[in-house]
């Protein structure tokens, strides 16, 4: 198989995978006050360290949850909610249009649920948020800034350090998805100035269900799940033990290699558009051209639906995205694309082919080889869109 | 031979794509999505429609062994068979939707994205056989045949489409969904429309449509008996819900003679004014002779009447052998030549308007 969608989730590191098998077979609650619990105590916050020094956090910043859509859930609701209830004009939102449904559907939710108003972030046509738009909304009625680090769909980076800066001029707290740029683009919480920044295991070589949300201390925010309190009182839950020391040596490894793999997948990635563009010569490539994610390229092909090109390269042994959104299997024209002023057909023409750590140039090869055969009939299916009516 | 199978989520098509599989096809299943939203069509165990549904179909996908997608047909299933559905009515027919989408959304829509697709031929699971020399025979299943909403299919279609179960009953079938592990096994079969989910047709039509007051009237005198509230809410033939507080003179019971658009009337009768002895049709798709005696089925699962078919000049006119009662406008009429390897599907046409030999209706 071809594994072109990285960015879907990523292959487990062999050492997460031992750091996962070696923690599983102990017993221990780390709640509990006995040996066994302190043992496992004991795990959990070296951790806790470990991700806190590979992301330039305080220990004590690091709030261990069940992955990223928990982590900006708590992000953008938790923070709303407590800087609502200590001062009730602060009920807008100011959120990027181009963020992971996470991110989207907790705003959406905040609107239709919680009396909030929403200033939604316009990008340009490669999704990059302007500084000026964030400046133009930001006012005492807003409770928090959500804008992602980079997109998952379409790679671009964004300029995250100055939004950041702007909100935290008037004391707005920022949030920051970061759960594609860890272990790809180099990831500074305190450098940064985001306030809040979340973090997903399975995609930087830990497992699936395990993340983290990096909360500065004096960040205030109101649990999503009650119970024993254990992550500083805002998150509850007995601790994954195993899964969060194989998540922690995912993100030191993954952070440590970050360079490397920017050189080399990067260098792979440049490849990989050179040769689609040389083998289908009318495909667009969506997103930022330089600042973007090393292991991300994006395409619309005119002509073909990203769903038909799917399956015929799926049916090639090729497993790559249409990057959208899927309710029951149904691919919607993606909410990124039409951000950036694409169409309905360039948006529903486009697809993601995400590249990581185990890529290799015969992934590309083998991408090359089935490409054109699949735009030709995915071109032909295009066309019988209208006929026989 | 690389084949789509199309899977409702039902133990048809499950079975029909198994068996695909089995002979050798290369087979990808495709669930089509119909609704543009899911949680609104029929819910349960009867549809095809609903999230449950293309759950059902993926899971067998998975047992069978083969690559599975969805493909989002909501905006043409709801163009090209909702909306004909709607205006159907409103012009005082009565559509059958089934056939339409198997005319203009499982073999014209999906066929034709599978061919460009590089495939071959779509599996689905209708009872109904094709033969030999390519054509269109009844299931071995009498009970369950479904060769009456595939006769608008033309030559070309039916060249590139498989019936894996039409020498199966549907007793068989279950059985083998069940042998083969297919947790679809004892799902209850669909009825019904699958986009009106409540099964109130006339309900749904009237939200549709608005409430259009007019008469009722009796076919032989003109006089007014009653009102209704819309012309769409009645089928000719139909005897329950007229509604009418005075019984006809003879105390029989009255029925739908006719529904007439542009006055907005219903006209009711006794039962023997629904008798019509000739069917004209439209749009015929005829591969028999012509004029020829064959048999002719005038409603999905409907018995057969012979008859005498001519088609000429893009029309159809059977003579029926004896009078028959309730047939309604924008229904099919199906010629079949009896055979006892299943009646061949002789053509089909649509059905404009009928009348009796006294000229009544
Ligand atoms: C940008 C972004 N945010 C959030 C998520 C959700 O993370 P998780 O799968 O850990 O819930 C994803 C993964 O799809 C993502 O790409």
């Amino acid at each position: 198989m071809t594994y072109l969608d990285h960015a879907a989730t990523t292959p487990i590191l062999p050492e997460a995978l031992e750091a996962y098998l070696a923690a599983s077979g102990a017993v221990g609650n780390a709640s509990s006050l006995h040996a066994a619990g302190r043992h496992a105590r004991r795990r959990v916050e070296e951790a806790r360290e470990q991700v806190a020094a590979a992301l330039r956090a305080r220990p004590s910043e690091v709030i261990f949850t069940a992955g990223g859509t928990e982590s900006d859930n708590l992000a953008v609701k938790g923070v709303f909610w407590a800087r609502r209830a200590a001062d009730p004009a602060r009920i807008r939102v100011v959120a990027g249009s181009v963020e992971h449904h996470a991110v989207l559907d907790a705003v959406g939710w905040l609107e239709s649920h919680e009396g909030a108003t929403v200033s939604w972030l316009p990008v340009d046509e490669v999704g990059r948020i302007a500084p000026d738009a964030l400046a133009e909304v930001l006012d005492d009625d807003v409770a928090l800034v959500t804008a992602m680090w980079a997109n998952n769909e379409v790679g671009t980076v964004q300029p995250v350090a100055e939004l950041a800066a702007l909100a935290a001029a008037r004391g707005v707290p920022y949030h920051a998805d970061a759960v594609q740029a860890v272990g790809q683009l180099p990831v500074d919480f305190a450098g940064s100035g985001v306030a809040a920044l979340t973090v997903s295991g399975h995609k930087l070589g830990g497992p699936v269900g395990v993340g983290a949300l990096l909360l500065g201390r004096d960040i205030p925010c109101t649990p999503l799940l009650h119970g024993g309190g254990q992550e500083r009182d805002v998150r509850s839950g007995t601790l994954d033990v195993p899964g969060i020391v194989a998540f922690a040596t995912a993100v030191e490894i993954s952070v440590k290699a970050q360079e490397a793999f920017a050189c080399r997948v990067g260098a792979l990635r440049d490849e990989l558009i050179d040769r689609v563009r040389a083998a289908a010569p009318d495909a667009v490539l969506n997103g930022d051209p330089r600042d973007r994610l090393p292991g991300n390229a994006h395409f619309s092909f005119p002509g073909c639906e990203g769903d038909a090109l799917l399956l015929l390269l799926d049916a090639a042994g090729i497993a790559c995205s249409t990057g959208s959104a899927c309710s029951a299997g149904v691919a919607q024209p993606s909410h990124v694309l039409l951000a950036m002023g694409a169409d309905e057909d360039r948006a529903r023409s486009s697809l993601r082919f995400t590249l990581g750590h185990t890529s290799t140039q015969a992934d590309i090869d083998a991408l090359v080889a089935a490409l054109p055969g699949a735009i030709e009939r995915a071109r032909r299916a295009g066309l019988t869109k209208s006929t026989r009516r | 031979m690389r084949v789509l199978a199309a899977m409702s989520g039902g133990v048809d098509s499950a079975v029909a794509a198994a068996r695909a599989a089995d002979a050798g096809y290369d087979v990808t299943g495709v669930h089509l999505a119909l609704s543009r939203n899911p949680q609104t069509y029929r819910s349960g165990a009867r549809g095809c429609c609903t999230l449950e549904d293309a759950r059902d179909a993926r899971r067998a996908a998975d047992v069978i062994g083969i690559p599975f997608y969805v493909w989002d047909l909501a905006e043409r299933f709801h163009e090209d068979v909702v909306d004909d559905f709607v205006a159907e009515y409103a012009a005082g027919r009565t559509p059958n939707p089934c056939l339409r989408c198997n005319e203009k959304i499982k073999f014209a829509a999906v066929l034709d994205r599978a061919l460009a697709l590089g495939f071959d031929a779509v599996v689905t699971g209708h009872h109904a056989r094709r033969d030999a020399h390519g054509r269109l025979r009844r299931s071995a299943d009498p009970g369950k045949d479904q060769s009456y909403v595939l006769a608008v299919l033309t030559a070309d279609q039916l060249a590139h489409s498989i019936f894996p179960l039409g020498d199966s009953t549907k007793a068989q079938v279950r059985a083998e969904a069940a042998a083969r592990g297919l947790a679809v096994a004892d799902k209850p079969d669909s009825h019904d429309i699958c986009f009106i989910a409540d099964g109130d047709t006339r309900g749904w039509l009237r939200s549709r449509l608005g409430e259009q007051p007019g008469d009722i009237v009796d076919g032989a005198t003109g006089e007014v008996l009653g009102r209704h509230a819309g012309a769409y809410g009645y089928t000719v033939g139909q005897r329950k819900g007229l509604g009418l507080d005075r019984p006809a003179p003879d105390g029989k019971p009255r029925y739908v003679l006719s529904i007439t658009p542009v006055s907005n009337t219903v006209t009711v009768g006794p039962a023997a004014a629904l008798e019509v002895t000739t069917v004209y049709g439209d749009r015929p798709l005829w591969t028999g002779p012509s004029p020829v005696s064959v048999d002719v089925q005038l409603r999905a699962h409907g018995s057969v009447v012979p008859a005498q078919v001519t088609v000429s000049d893009g029309r159809l006119v059977a003579e029926l052998a004896r009078p028959v009662r309730g047939v309604a406008a924008g229904q099919a009429i199906v010629g079949y030549q009896p055979d006892p390897d299943g009646d061949i599907v002789l053509g089909s046409a649509t059905i404009s308007h009928a009348t009796s030999l006294a000229g009544v209706a």
